[in-house]
């Protein structure tokens, strides 16, 4: 069966590729073998078959050839199909063929297999292994970055239930996505915020059950000038207003922080330094202070000492 | 319309012998014009290059020979053959010249491209920008939503050492690695010799032989304090086995101690950045996962930087450690 549908739908495309009109549906079940002697049963098969063809990318369009002709018909104009002329030179060939290889195993994967597909049909070779030394991924482990990409991509809003940092529950969050990033590894979506008419970023694992749409593809209009890259970066970059702090550290011991030190001093107390640091974000720094346990003391400032000391002490109740 | 992740990752790693009318008419509509692009093309060469047996090819080439459109006249549009192994188009009607990128290919191949550029490793960047404007003119206006998605890899990473391991690996020579190990809070001295550069969850890392563990082991580039290229030829051992780099890059061993933490919501992330081998929704947005390490340092250091936010359940010695740790270190502020 299968056999003859590819060969049915072959011929289909082969039919109105070297069609200088459009054809009508009676002339394509002429000249098309594969269809069924019933009218509405050629009817039924033929609508399946060209949204096949469609979903396939294949511009099968629809028109007629004189303003007086009653009945539509159909062609693949040859321009609109056929892929443009492209050559690449070997280097060039070589870093494709490195891309290629960047979402195996991800969402995109069998996209980037399509077009290398493609471009070797059209005189490419894509060295697979020409570059051995390097190896680079992106993965998609979060089961919301295939509809949220359908989503960027038709520009379609979305609903989903959100968790956002340190919050028990979940909330139902209505976007209209712009872009989706992938910073330091893990997916991003920006997009306006319906509920609170701002931009906003999510994180897609923290997105908990399935993305919905909620209006029709082309809805969604991404403001001109919109930096997706920029919106992630700002979202979560720690406000740039750097505090210092001086702490002790045991001799032979807080390599992390003394790689970062604006200086460092022996201590009167034998068995110490001083040493003087730069931060910005007091939480995450009182919790990377606290996770060196009695390596490390905060002399000040006081509120990053009391911070610590509240940090040793939650581990203690 | 469903709303549901899409099952296109699936569908691309399914065997070609399962292959759908459709997704066998694409390869069809590629292979006429991979031939035609060529002049000719050998049997084995092709049936790789599809990823087919050459019976499938031959099966494909005598469908596509085979077809025939009635009207106005009976004939057949393509014409070809195989003989001796070589495969020759010499009819190819309209389908001479392969289907334009759709969008998801083209938007593939550009998000992977620009990725690329931001690593300071590829080439000399110049064929990647080449290559990158080739694409987008011939994929014309299917390009359009690439710039809608990006993938960023690490700016921490000095250039100089990027630079020191790319001319290891061209230059087959040793390196020399002083590196940070955060889990013990110590900087390392090692040679290495290097196998791979991989780029895995935006970051960069150095796969090598580690001549001090006598293993392979991966190095975060952002982690190495100091490199130097040897005048030493590199030397792996034969049997050195590169890391399943699409496996992730936690590979639990069987001497590994088993960890357990109950995280309160604000300690949630930890779930979201180690990969946990158990993850439990509790009441009120409180979570318990397992995962296993080899790292017992690691452990301590986490459940301190966790504080109230966490409860550290097993190992029970690990758990008198920790409360140990945390009460010295509050004798320092009393």
């Amino acid at each position: 069966m299968s056999r003859r549908k590819t060969e049915r739908l072959l011929s289909l495309v082969v039919c109105l590729l070297s069609a200088r009109r459009y054809l009508t549906a009676a002339q394509i079940r002429a000249a098309v073998p594969g269809y069924p002697d019933s009218f509405d049963a050629f009817k039924r098969m033929f609508e399946r078959d060209k949204d096949e063809l469609r979903e396939l990318g294949i511009p099968l369009e629809t028109g007629t050839n004189a303003s007086g002709d009653e009945e539509l018909g159909y062609r693949i104009s040859r321009q609109a199909y056929e892929l443009p002329e492209i050559t690449l030179e070997p280097d060039e060939a070589a870093v494709l063929g490195l891309a290629a290889r960047v979402w195996r195993r991800a969402e995109l994967a069998g996209a980037a297999e399509g077009a290398l597909l493609k471009l070797r049909a059209a005189g490419i070779d894509a060295e697979d292994l020409t570059q051995p030394g390097i190896e680079p991924r992106v993965q998609t482990p979060e089961a919301a970055f295939g509809p949220l990409w359908e989503a960027v991509r038709d520009r379609r809003p979305v609903t989903f239930a959100y968790r956002a940092a340190g919050r028990s529950a979940a909330q139902q969050r209505n976007l209209e996505p712009w872009g989706v990033v992938n910073r330091r590894g893990r997916w991003y979506v920006a997009g306006q915020d319906a509920d609170r008419g701002a931009q906003r970023v999510f994180r897609l694992s923290r997105i908990d059950g399935p993305v919905r749409f909620t209006g029709p593809v082309g809805t969604v209009v991404v403001p001109p000038g919109t930096d997706v890259r920029a919106a992630v970066r700002d979202w979560d970059a720690e406000p740039i207003v750097p505090r210092s702090c001086r702490v002790r550290i045991r001799s032979g011991a807080g390599y992390g922080l003394r790689r970062h030190a604006l200086s460092i001093e022996p201590d009167d107390a034998e068995g110490w330094d001083v040493a003087e640091l730069n931060f910005t974000d007091s939480g995450w720094w009182s919790e990377h202070l606290a996770s060196f346990g009695a390596d490390v003391v905060v002399l000040e400032p006081s509120d990053l000492r009391d911070a610590v000391i509240g940090r040793l002490k939650g581990v203690l109740t | 319309m469903s709303a549901e992740a899409s099952p296109r990752a699936a569908r691309a790693a399914r065997a070609p012998a399962t292959a759908t009318a459709t997704e066998r008419l694409q390869r069809l509509l590629a292979l006429v014009p991979y031939v035609v692009s060529r002049n000719s093309a050998g049997m084995a060469e092709t049936a790789a290059a599809f990823g087919v047996s050459e019976r499938e090819l031959v099966d494909d080439l005598n469908l596509l020979w085979c077809v025939e459109l009635r009207s106005p006249d009976p004939y057949c549009p393509i014409d070809l053959s195989y003989e001796g192994g070589e495969i020759v188009v010499s009819e190819a009607e309209a389908i001479g010249r392969p289907l334009r990128l759709g969008v998801d290919e083209a938007c593939a191949l550009l998000i992977a491209l620009r990725m690329l550029a931001d690593l300071p490793s590829v080439g000399d960047g110049s064929a990647l920008s080449r290559t990158i404007a080739k694409l987008e003119a011939a994929a014309g206006a299917a390009a359009g939503p690439a710039a809608q998605i990006a993938v960023q890899v690490d700016g921490m990473t000095a250039k100089s050492t990027a630079a020191a391991v790319t001319e290891a690996l061209n230059r087959d020579r040793r390196l020399h690695l002083s590196y940070y190990v955060p889990g013990r809070d110590e900087a390392t001295e090692r040679d290495v010799d290097p196998m791979r550069l991989l780029v895995v969850e935006g970051r960069s890392y150095l796969e090598g032989w580690c001549r001090r563990a006598d293993d392979v082991r991966l190095f975060r580039l952002d982690r190495v304090l100091a490199i130097e290229v040897l005048d030493v030829a590199r030397d792996v051992p034969a049997g050195a086995e590169h890391v399943d780099v699409d496996r992730g890059l936690f590979r639990p061993s069987p001497q590994d101690v088993h960890v357990v933490f109950e995280l309160a919501p604000a300690g949630r992330w930890v779930a979201e950045d180690y990969p946990c081998e158990q993850v439990d929704e509790l009441p009120d947005g409180r979570m318990r996962i397992e995962l296993r390490t080899p790292d017992t340092q690691w452990v301590r250091r986490m459940a301190l930087r966790l504080g109230e936010d966490a409860r550290l359940l097993a190992p029970a010695d690990l758990v008198d450690q920790v409360v140990s740790d945390a009460a010295q270190a509050l004798d320092y502020y009393a």
